[in-house]
């Protein structure tokens, strides 16, 4: 049975002492497309991300990845899965007391799969990829700048070659130039790996050039879903003054008709 | 429902067939991705080796590959491309990685040097010297920073010594009583066993007594704050450094010496020797039972021989040790905690060496307090 969609959350309500996060979220997440979540601050948008990856547990309703609900799946299933997705966290969640080598090598070795030379290549690969050069791998994460543990924290998320990928704010505290050579990285990824990504963001210029679809959350409820051009007709105030600013205006110029499938 | 690893992907298949010149030609197919790979990485490796780069290869039958399946094959070209190899178009991506990554040399940086344990030892040297540098400098802030306040007392950090004062002093009552009230019984009991063989039991008051108020009492309660308070000055301050609290201080000009440490020195100076007295009472107590139970000397005759045989210089003695072993413990406890740097192992570390470096100070200052005071409150009478 081919998997339509990797994710599915089914009616999804969180409570965290009393204050309800999440109030009857139904969403999908179709293999190999990338889904923004966007709302304001204290939307749920990162508690949702929190919920996928098994962090949270439901207060109702349930969250199935990979066609599997993580709370009931047995371990061994629940081990796998894990296997198969990387997560970046917001402010990266490296390993503050292993080296930046270290930090990517960890997962390789507890696979126990492979020789420490073929880990090495392969650490120092995925650095590459993200643009680390090699003299940094020696260094400590307090030893890196802010935009540095952020490529680390993608380089360590993608070491397992997953493919579901769960970034929380990938691009916040990246200069442009780096948030342009991510959004570059991601689509290449995607491209060739068939990679699905669900992302939390406030960035409008990673969102439009990189998001299939876009999920709004307003207040603990999923007000749309959506291609951007669909979303942005959508008549709400967040909407509205989310996309309606300067910012947002600026952002969706560059989004001509079917140059979104260009990039 | 699927399974997660998918059964419609084949296994990793190798098929050779040899060539006219000697060499072979190598068709890959199945999926060599990580998941494939994960319990077969060594045997294909093994497998792979048979062949080498002037084999001619075609990776067009593979299914699904990935970083590390084209790692796997990048080394059996001994890190070259072959020069006969047959692509699909998507799978370029992964050997121009691999290039790219090999182009920007093999690095030495994480090869380790013989040299360095002895380097580590004397980075260690140094850093004893670097510490007690710092706990030195630190104390001279503190003076100055006490003479500020009596400038300014309206402006003192009151508030913070009141609650220093109630976390290590009211709150570490019932510890020190409970420590102190134990190793009264127990010197009180061994000591009666010893003297009732030379029918000298009387002099128990003698012994318990002073070495109760001179010694064990101070030395007990500035452990027991060391352990409680010690740790939890340090881990409070390396926190407040490694999340920058300490420099958002500093920069809306808020004194870190003033509301952080000064508050803790003062604070254990005037705690350590109120425990100390505590703690002396009750330890009092648990040798007056057991010297009641063991030799049967009334509380009463107890009561009455111990300012006897107990000059009072030997408890302000007593006192006067509390008062600097708690200023040592505020300050070492200080320095450790601005030293802890921002991650999870240096904050453990440092709490440690923390604990231990305050109570190594305070015996070794205990006994230069022996020897320095070895003519006072000793006489004997009674």
């Amino acid at each position: 049975m081919p998997e339509r969609h990797v994710i599915a959350v089914k009616g999804l309500w969180t409570e965290f002492d009393g204050h309800l996060v999440h109030r009857g979220i139904d969403l999908e997440v179709h293999a190999g497309e990338i889904l923004a979540l966007v709302g304001g601050s204290g939307s749920g948008k990162t508690t949702l991300l929190r919920q996928m990856v098994g962090l949270e547990r439901p207060s109702r309703g349930s969250v199935e990845v990979f066609g599997f609900d993580l709370r009931q799946a047995p371990p061994a299933i629940r081990a796998k899965i894990r296997k198969r997705w990387g997560v970046l966290f917001q402010e990266g969640a490296l390993y503050s007391a292993l080296p930046v080598f270290d930090n990517l090598a960890l997962p390789l070795r507890e696979l126990r799969a492979f020789d420490e030379d073929f880990i090495r290549d392969l650490a120092l690969l995925k650095l590459d990829m993200v643009d680390i050069e090699r003299r940094h791998a020696a260094r400590m994460p307090s030893e890196l700048s802010g935009g540095m543990v952020k490529r680390v924290a993608l380089a360590r998320a993608l070491v397992l070659e997953p493919e579901l990928l769960f970034l929380d704010e990938p691009t916040a505290g990246l200069d442009p130039d780096r948030s342009e050579s991510f959004v570059r990285l991601l689509a290449s990824l995607r491209e060739r790996l068939g990679l699905t990504v669900v992302m939390v963001t406030h960035d409008l210029d990673t969102l439009v050039s990189l998001a299939d679809r876009v999920a709004v959350l307003f207040m603990g409820e999923l007000i749309t879903v959506g291609t951007v051009p669909e979303v942005v007709r959508v008549d709400h105030p967040f909407i509205r003054s989310f996309f309606g600013g300067d910012r947002g205006q600026r952002a969706l110029s560059t989004l001509e008709p079917d140059a979104h499938a260009g990039n | 429902m699927a399974d997660p690893a998918p059964a419609r992907i084949r296994d990793p298949e190798i098929d050779a067939e040899p060539s006219a010149d000697g060499t072979h030609t190598v068709r890959l197919g199945g999926a060599w991705d990580i998941r494939a790979l994960e319990f077969r990485a060594r045997a294909l490796g093994v497998e792979l080796a048979r062949f080498a780069a002037r084999d001619a290869w075609d990776l067009t039958g593979i299914e699904r590959l990935d970083h590390v399946g084209a790692l796997l094959l990048w080394r059996a070209w001994a890190r070259k491309r072959p020069e006969r190899l047959r692509l699909a178009p998507a799978q370029e991506l992964f050997f121009q990685n691999l290039d790219r990554a090999d182009s920007g040399g093999r690095s030495t940086t994480l090869r380790r040097s013989l040299l360095d344990p002895l380097a580590a030892l004397g980075r260690r040297a140094i850093a004893v010297g670097s510490h007690l540098a710092g706990i030195v400098r630190l104390a001279g802030q503190v003076v100055l920073d006490g003479a500020w306040v009596i400038a300014n007392p309206s402006r003192g950090p009151w508030r913070e010594v009141s609650a220093t004062l109630h976390r290590a002093g009211a709150q570490a009552l019932a510890i020190t009583a409970l420590v102190g009230f134990l190793i009264g019984i127990v010197l009180s009991y061994l000591s009666a066993e010893q003297l009732r063989t030379f029918g000298a039991g009387i002099y128990v008051i003698n012994i318990v007594g002073i070495g109760i108020i001179r010694e064990l009492g101070p030395v007990l309660a500035a452990i027991l704050v060391a352990g409680r308070s010690g740790s939890a000055i340090t881990a409070q301050l390396g926190v407040m450094r490694v999340t920058e609290e300490l420099d958002a201080l500093n920069v809306m000009g808020i004194s870190a010496g003033v509301r952080l440490i000064l508050p803790k020195v003062i604070g254990l100076v005037i705690a350590v020797p109120l425990l100390v007295v505590w703690t002396d009472a009750i330890a009092l107590i648990g040798a007056m039972l057991a010297a009641r139970l063991e030799l049967d000397i009334s509380f009463n005759l107890f009561l009455q021989t111990l300012p006897v045989a107990v000059p009072t210089a030997n408890l302000w003695l007593g006192l006067v040790k509390g008062a600097v072993f708690g200023a040592l413990i505020a300050l070492t406890a200080c320095h450790f905690g601005l030293r802890i740097r921002p991650n999870t192992e240096s904050l453990g570390a440092g709490t440690t060496q923390s604990v231990v470096t305050a109570i190594t100070i305070v015996l070794i200052v205990d006994s230069m307090f022996a020897v320095a005071f070895s003519n006072i409150g000793l006489e004997l009478r009674g």
